[in-house]
């Protein structure tokens, strides 16, 4: 077989991809002042489009900032790392912010499969952690215990399954309601669950409960026995992609009732791929996108990127905020002295007023924002809270 | 680099390890081919963290119990499919595999699809290379032993060693057993190294990931196993500086080793202290030429399967390496 050249090879290739793990940290020697911020999340696989938002949308905040006079008078520098949506990949890029980069803090991950596993290294390394859109209640609190280096931006499950619910049941005076979700999806299955028991709770009936899993592109079966039910209201608590294939289905089948979701449906794709199937849909959302607070932010990324900002980048954007308070506060780059000054955030960030709760890490009382789909475009109707 | 850093990539590459090494003895000495393996990595996860967590049993209870949880399981799903030839089999196990992680994505108990947090972290680089030890350890003998020559002749021709009287259905039970065995230590493993359980970390790509680093280091080579496990699971973090571009230069990088060598990184060959010695002679012996000799010289390092043994006429025979990355090219 291919003695020699193929062996020669193979060590070529190897000398060659050990340099490269010797460069980044070569280069970093020599800035000195520099204080060293880190992200993670998906940079490629199926949230690809919200991992690179949150990206960009941190490193043009840095830019800014340092264009600005940087923080405490040093500048800024973020290290951004993809996790693919994987949490043993999420572990191993914050071992390395957290040891070889020495980051102050981290910001990210949006998925809360990689937001619970990286916090035992957190917590060794004691550096603070402010999760974007991870929902899920046990990314801060487990068995009742706070964790004490991570944080988050946005509002958890139970919360926004709520928020559904009582919306449903209360303002648009819904009472039989169909729940179609994704049985191998954490978002999904927290919502469902979330959702239901407070619909019940109100009085109203859960008349059909179907599941598909990740990657199915079929809902037709589901969506037949959902018809048979004949709910008033379906809640469709997953992404995008699968949202605009079931509401599409869920028109031709001849579903006429009105379709609700939550933060995994706000996206411009969604808009191209579903307009009609979608009109008159209601989301649970994190903020209203038409908020003249957000404008502003809006306008400074669609310059920078030429695109438009998916929902976690304004989640990023507050999560940073978040840390540029912290920081100021502690007036230490310390990793814990932020941490500390973390748990008493109290700030007006894009999204809503931030105030962190020391006992959950959560920002409490954070109000979910109604939209409905009119003529193709995301219209605000209330702030609500359940 | 820093070594807490590094240390995480050698727990996760002693993980893997654990699990490729179970493989290596399906598919590399049995001729055997498994996308299924990282739902008995499942199984002996949730296993391992349920008698860990809710009934307090110590780490190794735990994981030798999740370990023969998969093992248990192996022997159920083999008496369904292992009458079946070829690629039937690899179609059945890839079904297995999903099934796994679709029943735990249902089952509450565990947490289903939003994971099982809070499980204690029991584990660190010291014992996770113990058990990779002791793990190699039982399998080069179980692979020098009859045991493994039988299972080789079963990879080898199954029919012929079936005339010659090896029970080959019994052979291929006993080598999935102990792969599933293998995994699910390996899982368990997992468990109380990340402190959090989801189902989706035991998805298709896992399974395929265990497949491709067996491949990689070599068919039929424990020590290609060990190297191809470190290497292909440094090889993305070490990739890290291509940031978007990081997967893309990571599968290039597997094509083209795969072309350049397609009985993988030692394909039936092993490296041995025999080896290791000689090398080291000859190495004094040429000192003046030793470095123009550098080629020849590593080559040496490693000694055939067949030449370490007293080979006298078992059908693995020897240059099984070879023939091995031939035989399984057609098939893959």
């Amino acid at each position: 077989m291919s003695g020699k050249p193929g062996r020669s090879v193979v060590v070529a290739l190897c000398v060659a991809l050990s340099l490269t793990f010797l460069l980044p940290v070569a280069a970093a020697q020599d800035k000195g002042q520099v204080v060293k911020i880190g992200w993670i999340g998906s940079l490629t696989g199926d949230q690809a489009v919200w991992g690179q938002c949150e990206f960009n949308t941190v490193k043009m905040l840095v830019e800014e900032l340092n264009a600005a006079g940087g923080l405490l008078g040093r500048k800024l520098e973020v290290i951004g790392y993809d996790t693919r949506g994987d949490a043993m990949e999420a572990v191993n890029a914050v071992r390395r912010l957290t040891s070889q980069d020495k980051v102050v803090t981290i910001i990210g991950p949006n998925a809360s499969g990689q937001a619970i596993p990286i916090s035992s290294i957190l917590e060794e390394m004691k550096v603070p952690d402010i999760a974007t859109v991870a929902t899920n209640p046990k990314v801060t609190v487990v068995d009742g215990k706070v964790k004490p280096f991570n944080f988050r931006v946005c509002f958890i499950d139970p919360y926004q399954g709520a928020v559904a619910a009582g919306y449903a049941y209360d303002v648009l005076k819904f009472r039989k309601a169909a729940v179609l979700y994704d049985v191998a999806d954490d978002y999904s299955q927290g919502l469902t669950e979330f959702f239901i028991k407070t619909f019940t709770q109100k009085g109203g009936k859960i008349v059909a409960k179907e599941a598909f899993k990740f990657g199915d592109t079929d809902f037709r079966p589901q969506l037949s026995k959902i018809k048979a039910a004949n709910p008033e209201v379906i809640f469709m608590p997953y992404f995008f992609k699968e949202v605009a294939l079931s509401a599409n289905q869920a028109r031709e089948l001849g579903i006429k009732c009105v379709l609700m979701g939550g933060d995994g449906w706000p996206s411009e794709v969604l808009l191209e791929m579903a307009k009609d199937a979608i009109e008159g849909s209601y989301i649970v959302n994190h903020l209203d996108f038409e908020d003249p607070e957000v404008q502003d932010f809006k306008q400074r990324y669609m310059k920078k990127y030429n695109r438009k900002v998916e929902l976690n980048g304004y989640l990023a954007h507050d999560a940073f905020l978040m840390f540029v308070d912290a920081v100021k506060r502690a007036g230490s780059f310390d990793p814990v002295a932020i941490r500390d000054a973390l748990e008493t955030t109290d700030i007006k960030g894009i999204t809503g007023r931030i105030r962190i709760d020391k006992n959950t890490h959560n920002p409490e009382g954070k109000e979910a924002a109604i939209i409905k789909i009119v003529n193709g475009n995301y219209v605000f109707q209330q702030k609500y809270a359940p | 680099m820093d070594w807490f850093y590094i240390k995480g990539i050698l727990i996760l590459s002693g993980i893997n390890l654990m699990a490729v090494l179970g493989l290596s003895l399906l598919t590399g000495f049995t001729g055997l081919f498994s996308f299924g393996h990282a739902g008995f990595m499942a199984i002996g996860a949730y296993t391992a963290a349920y008698l860990g967590v809710k009934m307090g049993l110590p780490l190794t209870v735990a994981l030798l119990a999740g370990g023969f949880s998969a093992g248990l399981v192996s022997l159920f799903i083999g008496k369904l499919t292992l009458k079946l030839k070829g690629d039937y089999f690899c179609i059945a196990t890839l079904g297995f595999g999903e099934a796994i992680r679709l029943i735990l994505d249902n089952v509450q108990t565990f947490g289903g699809a939003r994971g099982w947090p809070g499980i204690p972290i029991r584990v660190d680089l010291w014992n996770v290379a113990l058990v990779n030890v002791v793990g190699i350890a039982l399998l080069v003998n179980l692979v020098n032993s009859r045991h493994g020559r039988n299972m080789i002749a079963v990879r080898e021709e199954e029919l012929a060693a079936k005339t010659i009287g090896i029970d080959t259905f019994r052979y291929k039970m006993i080598s999935l057993f102990i792969s599933a065995v293998y995994a699910g230590v390996a899982g368990g493993l997992v468990g109380y190294y990340t402190g959090f359980l989801q189902p989706k970390m035991f998805s298709l790509n896992k399974s395929t990931e265990l497949t491709i680093i067996v491949i990689f280091g070599g068919i039929g080579s424990i020590s290609g196993s060990v190297l191809g496990a470190l290497l292909l699971t440094a090889l993305p973090e070490i990739l890290r500086a291509f940031a978007l571009w990081r997967l893309v230069v990571y599968g290039a990088a597997v094509i083209f080793i795969m072309i350049s060598r397609p009985e993988g990184l030692m394909g039936g060959k092993e490296i041995t202290w025999k080896g290791i010695a000689s090398l080291l002679q000859r190495g004094l012996r040429l000192h003046p030429a030793a470095k123009s000799q550098a080629g020849a010289g590593a080559q040496a390092s490693v000694g055939d399967r067949g030449g370490d043994r007293d080979g006298n006429g078992s059908a693995s025979g020897s240059g099984s390496g070879d023939r091995a990355a031939q035989s399984i090219k057609p098939s893959f």
